[in-house]
């Protein structure tokens, strides 16, 4: 006990492990996948690991400004919180596919449920 | 707005415009062809200036350490110092000493190299005539196989260097070649590993050489190699593939024929859709995709949603685009 949240779910392994599986999900939802289509895979992959690195309470820069920068496009092309939360789902879906304990999923729901108000621009 | 210093000239960048696009609009003089990162034929040296870290990537560290960096896909944050290239920096020269037509339309060249060259088959180079044209090139050779670096050059209606190397190159004569760069080949880890092969056009000569290179390490995994091609004529080197997949128990062959009335051995399909139709669940493959970037992209897309991890997935799109137009405005 005392571990921070990080080391609980695993570090950087879980993230590797988590980005792939949680990056395939997205893609394969018709409701969010549009969001996705122009966009350069290795590159989104890497962003990906990042705010999985920062969601799992681990290493990160993460900053509201660039997540606004980030999905400001997105806006005109309707992005709105029923998209936030199915992307999150699929973050849920992905941690529980991994068989992490529901106490840690809860913690990074709320981290990752955070930065709603910036992805949307609000 | 950021100022570049470049041949003794100061030029203002706009917002939006990349560095090479900038130095175009004042009509310098600078090598390109993909404007996407890929090619590295437009590399500029870098002498005061921080440039953003997206414009190195790709770039050898041996480069890097000197400056280089992609004007392509700077978007430049402060004045920046430009240098051309220095030539002996990044061209060597190459020997030519072998020429074949494979078919109509693709011709085999085979060049000897004056130092040893490091290489993966796969990877690519880039090729410059005496006329200072300059395209990039596949491996299509395999370094402990071959003696000569092999390229299948396809010929593309109004492309200076493939007519000039189709029609004007001749055994003997020397080109200037640097690189090699990519990251698109074999690597020997995970012996057991099923590997997925899909390239359309000339995207076989990596994949050949990826394939020749694997199956000469003893991979124990499957090979499944299929190439596209809208005519029969595409489909070149066909009879020493198919004599390849009679040797190897592990290699499988599927040449693809996606507009004409084919009959077998030819699969009437898009190399891509045979593919995948074939292979439904690609958890645990090696995937390499080259040729046309919409194959390629779409591919790759396909391969990941199949199973396949991102970073088993290598993908190396010809962008051809880019040329053709260039091309068109010279002549």
């Amino acid at each position: 006990m005392g571990n921070s949240l990080y080391d609980e779910i695993g570090g950087a392994a879980a993230v590797e492990a988590a980005v792939d599986i949680f990056y395939r999900k997205v893609l394969s939802d018709t409701a969010v996948s549009h969001f996705f289509d122009d966009v350069d895979m290795e590159r989104q992959r890497s962003k990906q690991k990042a705010f999985l690195s920062m969601a799992f309470g681990g290493p990160n820069n993460y900053s509201g400004t660039d997540m606004r920068k980030a999905h400001a496009h997105l806006k005109e092309k309707g992005l709105a919180t029923r998209h936030f939360n199915a992307v999150a789902g699929h973050l849920q879906g992905t941690l529980e596919e991994l068989k992490v304990p529901s106490n840690l999923i809860d913690q990074v729901m709320a981290i990752a449920g955070s930065t709603h108000d910036d992805v949307l621009n609000i | 707005m950021p100022q570049l210093v470049y041949s003794g000239r100061t030029i203002s960048c706009d917002k939006g415009q990349t560095v090479l696009d900038a130095l175009l609009a004042e009509s310098f003089v600078v090598p390109y062809s993909c404007k996407a990162g890929s090619c590295q034929t437009c590399l500029l040296k870098c002498v005061y200036g921080r440039v953003p870290e997206d414009a190195k990537a790709g770039v050898k560290d041996t480069l890097l350490k000197q400056g280089y960096f992609l004007p392509c896909l700077c978007h430049p944050t402060e004045n920046l110092f430009l240098q051309s290239s220095t030539d002996t920096e990044l061209f060597s020269t190459v020997t030519v000493r072998g020429k074949n037509f494979l078919s109509e339309k693709v011709c085999q060249i085979l060049v000897e190299s004056a130092l040893p060259l490091y290489y993966h088959a796969g990877q690519f180079v880039n090729l410059r005539n005496s006329q200072g044209v300059v395209r990039s090139y596949s491996l299509a050779s395999v370094p402990k196989l071959d003696k000569c670096l092999e390229f299948h050059v396809a010929r593309y209606r109004n492309g200076s260097m493939s007519s000039w190397l189709h029609d004007s190159l001749e055994v003997g004569q020397t080109l200037d070649m640097s690189g090699p760069m990519g990251n698109c080949f074999y690597l020997p880890g995970n012996p057991s590993q099923d590997i997925l092969l899909i390239g359309t056009g000339t995207g076989l000569a990596p994949l050949l050489g990826i394939v020749r290179d694997a199956l000469a390490t003893e991979h124990k995994g499957n090979l499944l190699l299929f190439h596209g091609s809208q005519e029969k004529e595409g489909l070149y080197l066909h009879k020493e593939i198919t004599e390849l997949a009679r040797l190897y128990k592990n290699f499988y062959y599927y040449p693809c024929l996606s507009k004409e009335d084919a009959s077998y051995p030819y699969k009437i399909s898009r190399a891509d859709d045979l593919a995948f139709t074939t292979l439904s669940d690609l958890q645990g493959w090696r995937v390499f995709l080259c040729g046309s970037p919409p194959m390629v992209n779409g591919a790759k897309r396909k391969a990941f949603l199949l199973g396949a991890g991102l970073a088993d997935i290598y993908a190396d799109p010809f962008e051809v685009k880019e040329l053709r137009s260039e091309d068109r405005k010279q002549s």
